[in-house]
C-alpha cells in the first residue's frame, strides 16, 4: 500500500478575479487521485509561497488569466527556491502567448505551461509523470 | 531524520511540514520520529471547531486567529477537509478563509484530507496536533471536516471543543439528539444575522438546562464571522474554559484518559501487527479461508487453530486468550 500522495497548490496570484479554470483544473487534480489546496484569488507572490512551505506541496500551479505571468511566475519561483523548496514543480496555466511560454520554461521560472482548451488528462498525466519519475 | 526533530525544535516551518508529511505518509520512520517529538510535547492547548458543512468553521478559525495573535499567541492550525472514497483526492480549501494570516510567523496552517478515516478528522490528525506542539505553538486549532451528527472524534484530541451550528438546523427535537450535540464545551450559533438565530439560541440553552449538575455550562454564543460579530465573547468563553478545566483538575484528567487511549491503540496495533507478520510466515491463510467456505470447517475452531499454530497463546497469554 503506498499512502504517499501528490499534494498540488493552486493559486490565484495577484489581481485577476476569474477562477473558474482554477476550480475545474483542482477537481480534474482532485478526481485524478491528488490533494488539491486551494487558497482562493487575489493572493501575493509571498503567500504562495508560503503557502507551499506550510502545506508541503509537490507541486505549485499558478493560474493566471491578467496578463501578468512574466512579473508574478519569476517572482514566486525566486521566493520558492529561498523557502529551499527547488524540487517543486511550478506550472502555470493560463493566457500566455507562446513566446511567453517558451521564455518562461527556457529562464527554468516554469516547468510547464498550459493554455486554454488543454485537457485535464494532460495536465494529470504530465504531473503524475513528473512526480512519480523523480 | 533526527536532523529533522532538531530543526523542528529549532521552530524551522520547513521542518514542521516535513515531518507532517512523513507522518501522514506513513514513513517507515514515522514511530521513531513520533518517539524523538513526545518527550516536547504536552504545553500546547488544543482547541476543538465542529460543525456542519459551510458553518463557518474556517471563517470563525480566521477571526479567532486574529484574537489569539494580538493576544500574543501562537497558533498552529489543522484544516481537515474530505478525501474522495472513489479517487482518493481531496479538495483542501479552509485555507482561502485564512489567507490573512498566511505570512504571520506565529501562524503555522496546515490542511489535511480525511485519507479513509470517517470520524471527523484526519487519520493523522494526532500525531500532527503533536508536532505541532513540539515545534512550540501555544494553541492548536483543530478544523473537522463539515460533520453531520455522529462525527465525534474531535472530543478525543481537544481539550476545548467548539461545536458551530446555524439558524434554522431543524426544530427543538434536533437539539436533544445524541451525538454532536452532547460534546460541546461552548456552543456557537454563527451566521446570526439570518432568521431564527435567537430561536435556534434559545433552544440550545433550553436543551443545556434540561440537564442540570454539571460543573461547566456550556455557554451559547451568537456570532457573525464575516462582519466580526460576537468573536470577542466566543475568546473570552475560551479562556474561561481553559480557566475551568486547568482549575478543576478536568484537563488533567482529559489528558490521562487520551494517553490511556493511545497506550491501548497502540499496544493492539503492535499486537495485530505481530500476529500477521507470523501469520504471513505460517500459515496458508487462503487454505483456511477455502476450508470454511467449503463447510469443512468454521470459522471459530479456525481462528483458534491459527492462533495455536503460531504459538499465540503460548507466548503470549496463557493457555486460553
Amino acid at each position: 500500500m503506498n499512502s504517499r500522495k501528490i499534494r498540488v497548490l493552486v493559486a490565484k496570484p495577484g489581481l485577476d478575479g476569474h477562477d473558474r479554470g482554477a476550480k475545474v483544473v483542482a477537481r480534474g487534480l482532485r478526481d485524478a487521485g491528488m490533494e488539491v489546496i486551494y487558497t482562493g484569488l487575489h493572493q501575493t507572490p509571498e503567500q504562495v509561497a508560503e503557502t507551499a512551505l506550510q502545506e508541503d506541496v509537490d507541486v505549485v500551479g499558478l493560474s493566471i488569466l491578467s496578463g501578468a505571468h512574466m512579473t508574478l511566475t519569476p517572482r514566486i519561483k525566486k521566493l520558492l527556491q529561498k523557502n529551499g523548496m527547488n524540487d517543486v514543480l511550478l506550472l502555470v496555466g493560463g493566457i500566455v502567448s507562446e513566446e511567453d511560454a517558451a521564455e518562461l520554461l527556457k529562464s527554468g521560472c516554469a516547468d510547464q505551461v498550459f493554455t486554454p482548451g488543454e485537457p485535464l488528462d494532460k495536465i494529470t498525466g504530465y504531473i503524475r509523470e513528473a512526480i512519480n519519475g523523480r | 531524520m533526527q536532523q529533522l526533530v532538531t530543526e523542528l525544535l529549532q521552530g524551522n516551518r520547513r521542518a514542521a511540514a516535513r515531518l507532517i508529511s512523513q507522518i501522514e505518509n506513513d514513513d517507515p520512520q514515522k514511530t521513531d520520529l513520533l518517539k524523538e517529538i513526545y518527550p516536547h510535547t504536552g504545553r500546547a492547548y488544543v482547541i476543538g471547531i465542529t460543525g456542519a458543512p459551510g458553518s463557518g468553521k474556517s471563517s470563525l478559525v480566521d477571526c479567532l486567529l486574529q484574537q489569539m495573535r494580538s493576544d500574543g499567541l501562537t497558533v498552529g492550525v489543522i484544516a481537515v477537509d474530505p478525501t474522495s472514497p472513489f479517487s482518493g483526492g481531496a479538495i483542501l480549501g479552509d485555507r482561502i478563509r485564512m489567507q490573512d494570516h498566511a505570512l504571520d510567523p506565529g501562524v503555522f496552517i496546515r490542511s489535511m484530507g480525511t485519507r479513509g478515516s470517517l470520524g471527523g478528522l484526519s487519520r493523522a490528525t494526532g500525531e500532527t496536533i503533536q508536532v505541532l506542539d513540539a515545534y512550540g505553538k501555544n494553541l492548536v486549532l483543530v478544523e473537522t471536516v463539515g460533520v453531520g451528527q455522529s462525527e465525534i472524534d474531535i472530543v478525543k484530541a481537544a481539550d476545548t471543543t467548539l461545536v458551530v451550528l446555524t439558524p434554522a438546523g431543524g426544530d427543538s427535537v434536533q437539539t436533544i439528539k445524541a451525538g454532536i450535540m452532547e460534546i460541546a464545551d461552548i456552543f456557537v450559533i454563527n451566521k446570526c444575522d439570518l432568521p431564527g438565530s435567537d430561536r435556534t439560541a434559545a433552544e440550545v440553552n433550553m436543551m443545556i438546562d434540561m440537564k442540570n449538575g454539571e460543573s461547566w455550562r456550556p455557554p451559547v454564543i451568537s456570532t457573525n464571522a464575516v462582519s466580526n460579530i460576537g468573536i470577542d465573547q466566543l475568546w473570552a468563553a475560551l479562556l474561561e474554559h481553559r480557566g475551568y478545566m486547568e482549575k478543576s483538575g478536568r484537563l488533567l484528567e482529559t489528558r490521562r484518559q487520551r494517553v490511556r487511549r493511545e497506550l491501548t491503540e497502540q499496544v493492539e496495533y503492535l499486537v495485530k501487527k505481530r500476529i500477521w507478520d507470523r501469520v504471513k510466515e505460517k500459515i496458508e491463510f487462503n487454505d483456511m479461508v477455502e476450508k470454511i467456505v467449503q463447510h469443512q470447517q468454521d470459522p471459530y475452531s479456525t481462528a483458534h487453530e491459527l492462533l495455536e499454530k503460531i504459538k499465540f497463546y503460548n507466548g503470549i497469554v496463557g493457555e486460553d486468550g
